[in-house]
């Protein structure tokens, strides 16, 4: 990937403060991300970030760093675009009569999305997908104005065995997770 | 084994090897303080200004290694350590600062004296905590020296607040510690350090840049063995000076804004850079465009992010540089590079850049210059920031290892005071010399009282123009002279202010005094300060100016340059 969007998943130790100490580099350090997100790993004490980053190759690499850097990290993952999974969720609140609520459904129904809500002038519509199918679906809304959108920001996962950052129950401490690519210094 | 909180914090620090620590006690670190009385081993130096503790603590760290330690109360006693961690974390210096807390209930209510001193400290610190159970100290201050200290070290600090000081809770201390996110790679990778021996062997005109990490793993004999088994030159940062000796023939000395024209001429010239912990500052490298343009670059440092971050490297080689020199060196052959080594030889005949002109006025070059050749180039030398540091950089010729400390990164004025201070401190049986402006020594003078309640004797020497000087120097070159708010008219009799604090001191307004006075100094036991009146209209040269090309170096004052 050269410029662009790139999509990142770091393993952080699940702690208070871990997320200020994240955005705060991110913001002292200039880079722009477009979105973050953070929940709870398969571990208790262990939690995922995913972020998307704007920038071209050298940006992704001093995030990578500059993310390794803070003691609350363990490890991250660059995903690569074709072999992986990203996800975002949105509830949108849009505008509607009876003149045009059919139609709104019936939009809705095309997208797999979900009608979650609806009032005398409002319908409620939950949708998962990628962020350009995201993107796309509120354009369609659009003309039927728009009340409210909010975004989760992407969650991303690679497919089939690949894991962004393998966890060894069988093991205690620090040493269940292998916290940097084998290959990672000489990829610098 | 039951204790209490504060308890247990100086029996982790005993554990951790600490036996001096700089601050100033207050309301939510007192019960902290009430319990050293318990802790003779534990030494704590009352400093005057918090500043001081961090400052101090960090000239401990950086002559002798060993963790500085700092502690100051809640509020403003934390903000007052700001600028010294932020000056520890740009240089890479070890310090734990532990600051008393409000209790646990009063955080995030605006208590008295409260202050969010882990958010405040996030930039400027390695890492840092804020402790809310007492079974969490012990592990805590473990983990915060080995951060502090491993990798690239830097400053921690841990907050506590003060109810855990009295409560009692079971003092278990853990013998390893476990920190999943932080692995420091020390050995540098085997094939990289192949294809670098390699680059060197097929070199033509290699050079050495040796930074500050050179100086913080100890690389002492390793850079020599290098540098001497090819005969690469050493050119050194300005925190890199004293990671080699500047009386070795293959010294080169300092490159950059105001280096020594030839070292940053070979940077330009070479073919290939050997980089040994520095990070390529722009003050280093001005333009990067035309940033040594035929020389590639191995780039051994033990934090991967300043390899690739200004500067285009065909080596990365993460790791420990003494580590990575150790297994690099019997790989490297022999070889002599007569060519270019005698072509540099040329270049520092043809760029005297060190040449003390011939005048009668009293100026700073010719007073370091002096303290050089009387204290043979073995004290422990402490700047400020500003002229009167880069002229020592310049003109004290370093023959100690690790014998130089200065603010390089952040570029802290007043360091000077503090600094010396911890030096002193560290190194009892050094001397110690600490050259200060007039305007930084203002800034932390308070700790005078410090020094000599504590009998450290240092030999101060203002380079007393009565501006700041370096920003005057900007505005005489960039700014038509228009001398705003530079000029220190009422600066006090430093002689006088000196005595009122009980320190010999006297003041030399001729050059033809300067040798008695520093030969005075040494003779004297005890601090001594001397104010040096010198010619306010110096400038430093070589200058290359700011965003420039090495190409347009300015070497000498005689006639104005041609990008004013």
């Amino acid at each position: 990937m050269a410029i662009g969007e790139h999509t990142l998943v770091a393993l952080v130790l699940h702690q208070p403060g871990v997320l200020n100490r994240i955005s705060g580099m991110f913001r002292r350090r200039g880079f722009n991300i477009s979105s973050l997100t953070v929940g709870q790993s398969e571990s208790e004490d262990l939690a995922r970030m995913t972020f998307v980053v704007q920038g071209d190759d050298a940006t992704v690499e001093q995030v990578t760093k500059q993310l390794y850097k803070l003691v609350d990290v363990v490890r991250v993952t660059d995903l690569d675009e074709d072999n992986s999974i990203v996800r975002e969720m949105a509830l949108v609140k849009v505008s509607a009569t009876n003149q045009n609520r059919s139609e709104i459904i019936q939009i809705s129904e095309i997208f797999r999305s979900k009608i979650v809500d609806v009032g005398v002038e409002t319908v409620v519509i939950e949708i998962t997908g990628d962020q350009s199918k995201i993107d796309r679906f509120i354009i369609l809304l659009q003309p039927f104005g728009i009340r409210e959108v909010m975004r989760t920001g992407a969650v991303a996962m690679s497919r089939g065995n690949a894991v962004t950052a393998q966890i060894d129950n069988n093991v205690s401490g620090a040493s269940r997770v292998n916290n940097r690519p084998k290959d990672y210094d000489q990829n610098l | 084994m039951k204790l209490t909180g504060a308890q247990m914090v100086c029996e982790s620090l005993i554990r951790e090897g600490v036996d001096t620590m700089f601050g100033i006690p207050g309301g939510a670190i007192l019960p902290l303080y009430q319990t050293f009385h318990q802790y003779p081993q534990l030494k704590h130096i009352l400093v005057r200004h918090e500043q001081g503790a961090a400052m101090a603590a960090d000239g401990y760290y950086r002559v002798t290694g060993k963790v500085g330690v700092a502690m100051a109360t809640s509020g403003p006693g934390a903000t007052n350590l700001v600028t010294g961690l932020a000056t520890a974390q740009m240089d890479s210096t070890a310090i734990v600062a532990i600051t008393g807390q409000v209790s646990r209930g009063a955080i995030g209510k605006d208590a008295f004296q409260e202050c969010d001193i882990t958010g405040v400290t996030l930039p400027v610190t390695k890492h840092n905590y804020l402790v809310m159970d007492i079974n969490d100290i012990p592990r805590v201050i473990k983990e915060a020296f080995y951060l502090a200290k491993s990798g690239r070290p830097g400053p921690v600090l841990v907050d506590i607040p003060k109810d855990l000081f009295t409560e009692e809770a079971e003092f278990i201390y853990p013998e390893t510690v476990e920190i999943p996110g932080y692995n420091p790679t020390l050995e540098g990778n085997m094939s990289q350090i192949k294809k670098a021996a390699s680059l060197i062997n097929s070199a033509k005109k290699p050079v050495i840049l040796s930074g500050h990490g050179a100086v913080l793993s100890r690389a002492f004999d390793e850079v020599k063995d290098l540098a001497e088994r090819a005969q690469i030159p050493v050119i050194t940062t300005l925190l890199g000076i004293s990671s080699f000796p500047e009386t070795h023939v293959l010294s080169l000395g300092m490159p950059g804004m105001h280096g020594v024209a030839y070292a940053s001429m070979a940077l330009d010239q070479a073919d290939l850079i050997v980089s040994l912990g520095a990070r390529f500052d722009d003050r280093v490298t001005g333009k990067l465009s035309s940033f040594a343009p035929n020389a590639k670059i191995i780039h051994i440092d033990i934090d991967p992010s300043v390899i690739g971050q200004n500067v285009r490297t065909q080596v990365p080689l993460v790791g420990d540089v003494k580590s990575v020199l150790q297994t690099l060196i019997p790989q490297v052959k022999q070889n002599n590079h007569e060519d270019w080594v005698q072509h540099i030889e040329e270049m520092r005949i043809n760029h005297p850049s060190l040449r003390l002109k011939e005048k009668n006025n009293l100026t700073q070059q010719y007073i370091i210059k002096k303290i050089s050749d009387i204290t043979q180039g073995g004290a422990v030398v402490v700047t400020g920031v500003g002229q009167h540091q880069m002229w020592t950089a310049q003109y004290y010729t370093f023959s100690q290892p690790n014998s130089w400390v200065t603010s390089g990164g952040l570029g802290t004025m007043g360091f000077e005071v503090p600094a010396a201070m911890g030096a002193q401190v560290g190194k009892p049986d050094s001397v110690v010399w600490s050259i200060c402006g007039d305007g930084g020594f203002q800034m932390t003078l308070s700790d005078l009282a410090t020094i000599v309640e504590n009998k450290l004797p240092i030999k101060f020497a203002i380079m007393n123009n009565h501006f700041l000087g370096m920003v005057r120097q900007w505005q005489h070159l960039f700014y038509e002279d228009t001398f705003t708010a530079t000029q220190y008219s009422g600066n006090p009799d430093f002689v006088k202010l000196a005595e009122a604090y009980g320190i010999h001191s006297f003041r030399v307004t001729e050059k033809s005094e300067v040798d008695n006075a520093i030969t005075d100094a040494m003779e004297h036991d005890g601090p001594v300060l001397i104010d040096f009146m010198v010619d306010p209209e110096e400038n430093v040269y070589p200058m290359i100016p700011p965003g420039e090309s090495v190409l347009e170096i300015v070497e000498e004052p005689t006639e104005e340059p041609t990008w004013r």
